[in-house]
């Protein structure tokens, strides 16, 4: 690992660009926060989500930030559970990232209620039934197992509890990702949704998005300490990101051929994969080439070795995960609902035809402001605690 | 008995009665508040039979009705709410041309109440499907859930509404089959409003109701019957 030593001009700059970096951050976070309090005293009305688009952009932003804080524990449970060395090296950054995210995704989707203020009726009312009531306890129970995990790498008198935390941590972030895909699965009327095969698709997207943020924030902080990944690491963390890639994109290609083989779905796949306009469009070009094709020749093509590739790669691939999640969670909903199977259907609410969506911009800053929460909790807590990976000499496990 | 005794005695009795007269009160205001003693009966299921023959096109005096009885805009944007609504379908084989009035069905087995996180989304005993306004957080599950797409998100203030038919900004809202008016013996403001007396209201569980009746001797079909939901309301013609 190469470092050269800071010298005393070196390390202001460092900490006036943090303090920038926060003040950045928080003015985002802020944006966000205005978003809310028009969002609050127009109502709906000032965003582009209507009667026949539900969910809108603030979905997109919260369900990608929450999937990749389930996939990026991968780190953390591969260093815990499989034993790993260079892995658990990296477990209390990729708790971190966890909890950041989570956090950040919970906030946007608890702001996009109609009625935020009613948090306490969410709190203390629980209809079993519901998948939304179920994820409030795994969403929460997920950031208080990772702060155990995390106390159990950071204080030495609680290492012997940490492989059972991180058993803990690796079995509830999967009943976490199920249940993000239920909210979906359990949708029966509406074509894009109700599948089963929708749960392990989320579980194995949250690996690749999660993979992919770990790495751009990894990037980050050996860039801001002057330091390199060992190659042999930096290897290790490539093929594992391409593998990922690839089993996500045979998730969302088993998805789609399923759905082709019915014939009553065919019309639906027709029109998010060939007709629909900006979803064929973000599927293609956004999720398949941008999110796949290309960071997988990056991660592959022999004789590109160099770490930026990897995050340039990295950054694509979550790229394509917001095109995917906007394809899926918007375009599903774009699709009209088959109430008369067999009949050419009109009304005045939009019965038989496509909606129409055009996110505002209090969604867009609404979802960038949970990626400033995140973005603020990750920063400040690498800055005082020690989250920087600590490799021993690379020995191959 | 010494003084001080006979002055505790005075005391507690003194007590016990103020804390009656304020529990008794207390309670008489809560039966005020809680309005009609008997609650819905789950002897009863009330349902719509609508007879699509009967339904003329481009005729919305059912969907007028509605909007007048709940204090709804009438407005016709993605945004405004839509309790019912007439739709017009066509035979893609055979060019055969429909109308017919779509609002919430009331299932037996509604969607959205399972999948409402805070049981704001409810079903009364007697088969009505409502949304309690003081529990809903807008989160519009329930709206994704509903295979009939007949809920609306209240997207902006509300004013100058019904009293009998509270509206809030920021909750979700749908055909409540005007249970103010059934609960007080009325029938729903889109079955009385409609000329040709196509949507039949009442108790499917009455065997001597006009409503079950029909049901028996005439064929007619529930809207996504697939997904086994069961919904109250039924429709002839189809």
């Amino acid at each position: 690992m190469a470092s050269s030593t800071p010298t005393l001009e070196s390390l202001r700059t460092k900490n006036r660009l943090y303090w920038l970096l926060l003040a950045i951050g928080g003015l985002v976070a802020m944006a966000g926060m205005y978003a809310v309090h028009m969002m609050e005293s127009h109502g709906h009305i000032i965003t582009g989500m209507n009667n026949q688009i539900v969910w809108g952009m603030p979905h997109v932003f919260a369900i990608f930030l929450i999937v990749a804080a389930s996939g990026v524990l991968n780190v953390a449970s591969i260093g815990s559970v499989f034993g790993k060395a260079i892995y658990k090296a990296r477990a209390p950054l990729a708790s971190l990232l966890s909890i950041a995210m989570l956090s950040g995704g919970l906030t946007v989707l608890m702001l996009d209620l109609g009625r935020p203020d009613r948090i306490i009726v969410a709190a203390t009312n629980y209809n079993l039934t519901s998948v939304f009531a179920w994820n409030v306890l795994l969403y929460s129970g997920m950031v208080g197992l990772v702060v155990v995990y995390l106390w159990t790498m950071m204080e030495r008198r609680m290492n012997p509890y940490n492989k059972m935390a991180g058993i803990g941590v690796f079995v509830w972030r999967f009943v976490l990702t199920t249940g993000t895909g239920l909210i979906f699965a359990f949708l029966t009327a509406r074509q894009a949704y109700g599948s089963a095969l929708l749960p392990p698709m989320f579980i194995v997207l949250s690996f690749a998005w999660g993979m992919a943020v770990f790495h751009l924030v990894q990037t980050s902080i050996y860039m801001w300490n002057e330091k390199e990944i060992a190659p042999a690491i930096l290897q290790r963390k490539k093929h594992l990101l391409g593998v990922f890639v690839l089993g996500s994109l045979y998730m969302v290609a088993t998805y789609h051929f399923t759905n082709a083989y019915f014939s009553h779905q065919q019309g639906f796949e027709r029109f998010i994969l060939m007709d629909g306009g900006v979803y064929p469009s973000l599927f293609w070009w956004g999720y398949i080439v941008l999110g796949n094709i290309v960071p997988l020749v990056l991660l592959y093509a022999p004789g590109i070795q160099r770490d930026r590739w990897t995050a340039l790669a990295s950054l694509l691939v979550v790229t394509g995960g917001f095109a995917l999640l906007y394809v899926f969670i918007i375009g599903g909903q774009a699709w009209p609902l088959q109430l008369f199977p067999g009949y050419e259907v009109s009304s005045t609410f939009a019965d038989g035809q496509i909606s129409a969506y055009s996110p505002s911009i209090y969604e867009f800053l609404l979802g960038l402001g949970g990626l400033s929460i995140a973005f603020l909790i990750t920063t400040v807590s690498v800055r005082v605690l020690n989250f920087m990976p600590q490799d021993k000499p690379y020995i191959a496990d | 008995m010494s003084e001080i005794d006979i002055q505790r005695r005075q005391f507690l009795k003194t007590s016990v009665g103020a804390a009656a007269v304020a529990i008794a009160s207390g309670m008489m205001l809560y039966s005020v508040a809680q309005g009609k003693s008997e609650g819905a009966s789950s002897k009863v299921r009330w349902g719509m039979l609508i007879d699509t023959n009967q339904c003329k096109p481009g005729c919305n005096d059912c969907v007028t009705a509605c909007n007048n009885e709940n204090g709804l805009s009438g407005g016709t944007l993605p945004t405004d709410s839509q309790w019912i609504r007439k739709i017009e379908i066509k035979d893609i084989s055979s060019g055969r041309e429909l109308s017919l009035p779509m609002m919430c069905q009331h299932c037996e087995h509604p969607p959205c109440v399972d999948v409402c996180p805070t049981n704001a989304s409810m079903k009364r005993a007697d088969g009505i499907v409502l949304v309690d306004k003081h529990r809903c957080i807008g989160c519009r599950y329930c709206m994704m859930a509903c295979p009939y797409k007949a809920r609306s998100f209240v997207h902006e203030a509300q004013h100058d509404q019904n009293p009998d038919v509270p509206r809030g900004k920021g909750t979700v809202e749908s055909c409540t089959l005007c249970v103010h008016r059934i609960d007080v013996g009325g029938k729903p403001a889109c079955s009385e409003a409609c000329p040709n007396k196509a949507i039949i209201f009442g108790d499917l569980n009455d065997p001597n109701s006009e409503i079950a009746q029909k049901v028996h001797s005439v064929a007619s079909v529930q809207i996504r019957a697939d997904l086994r939901l069961n919904p109250g309301v039924r429709y002839q013609g189809l």
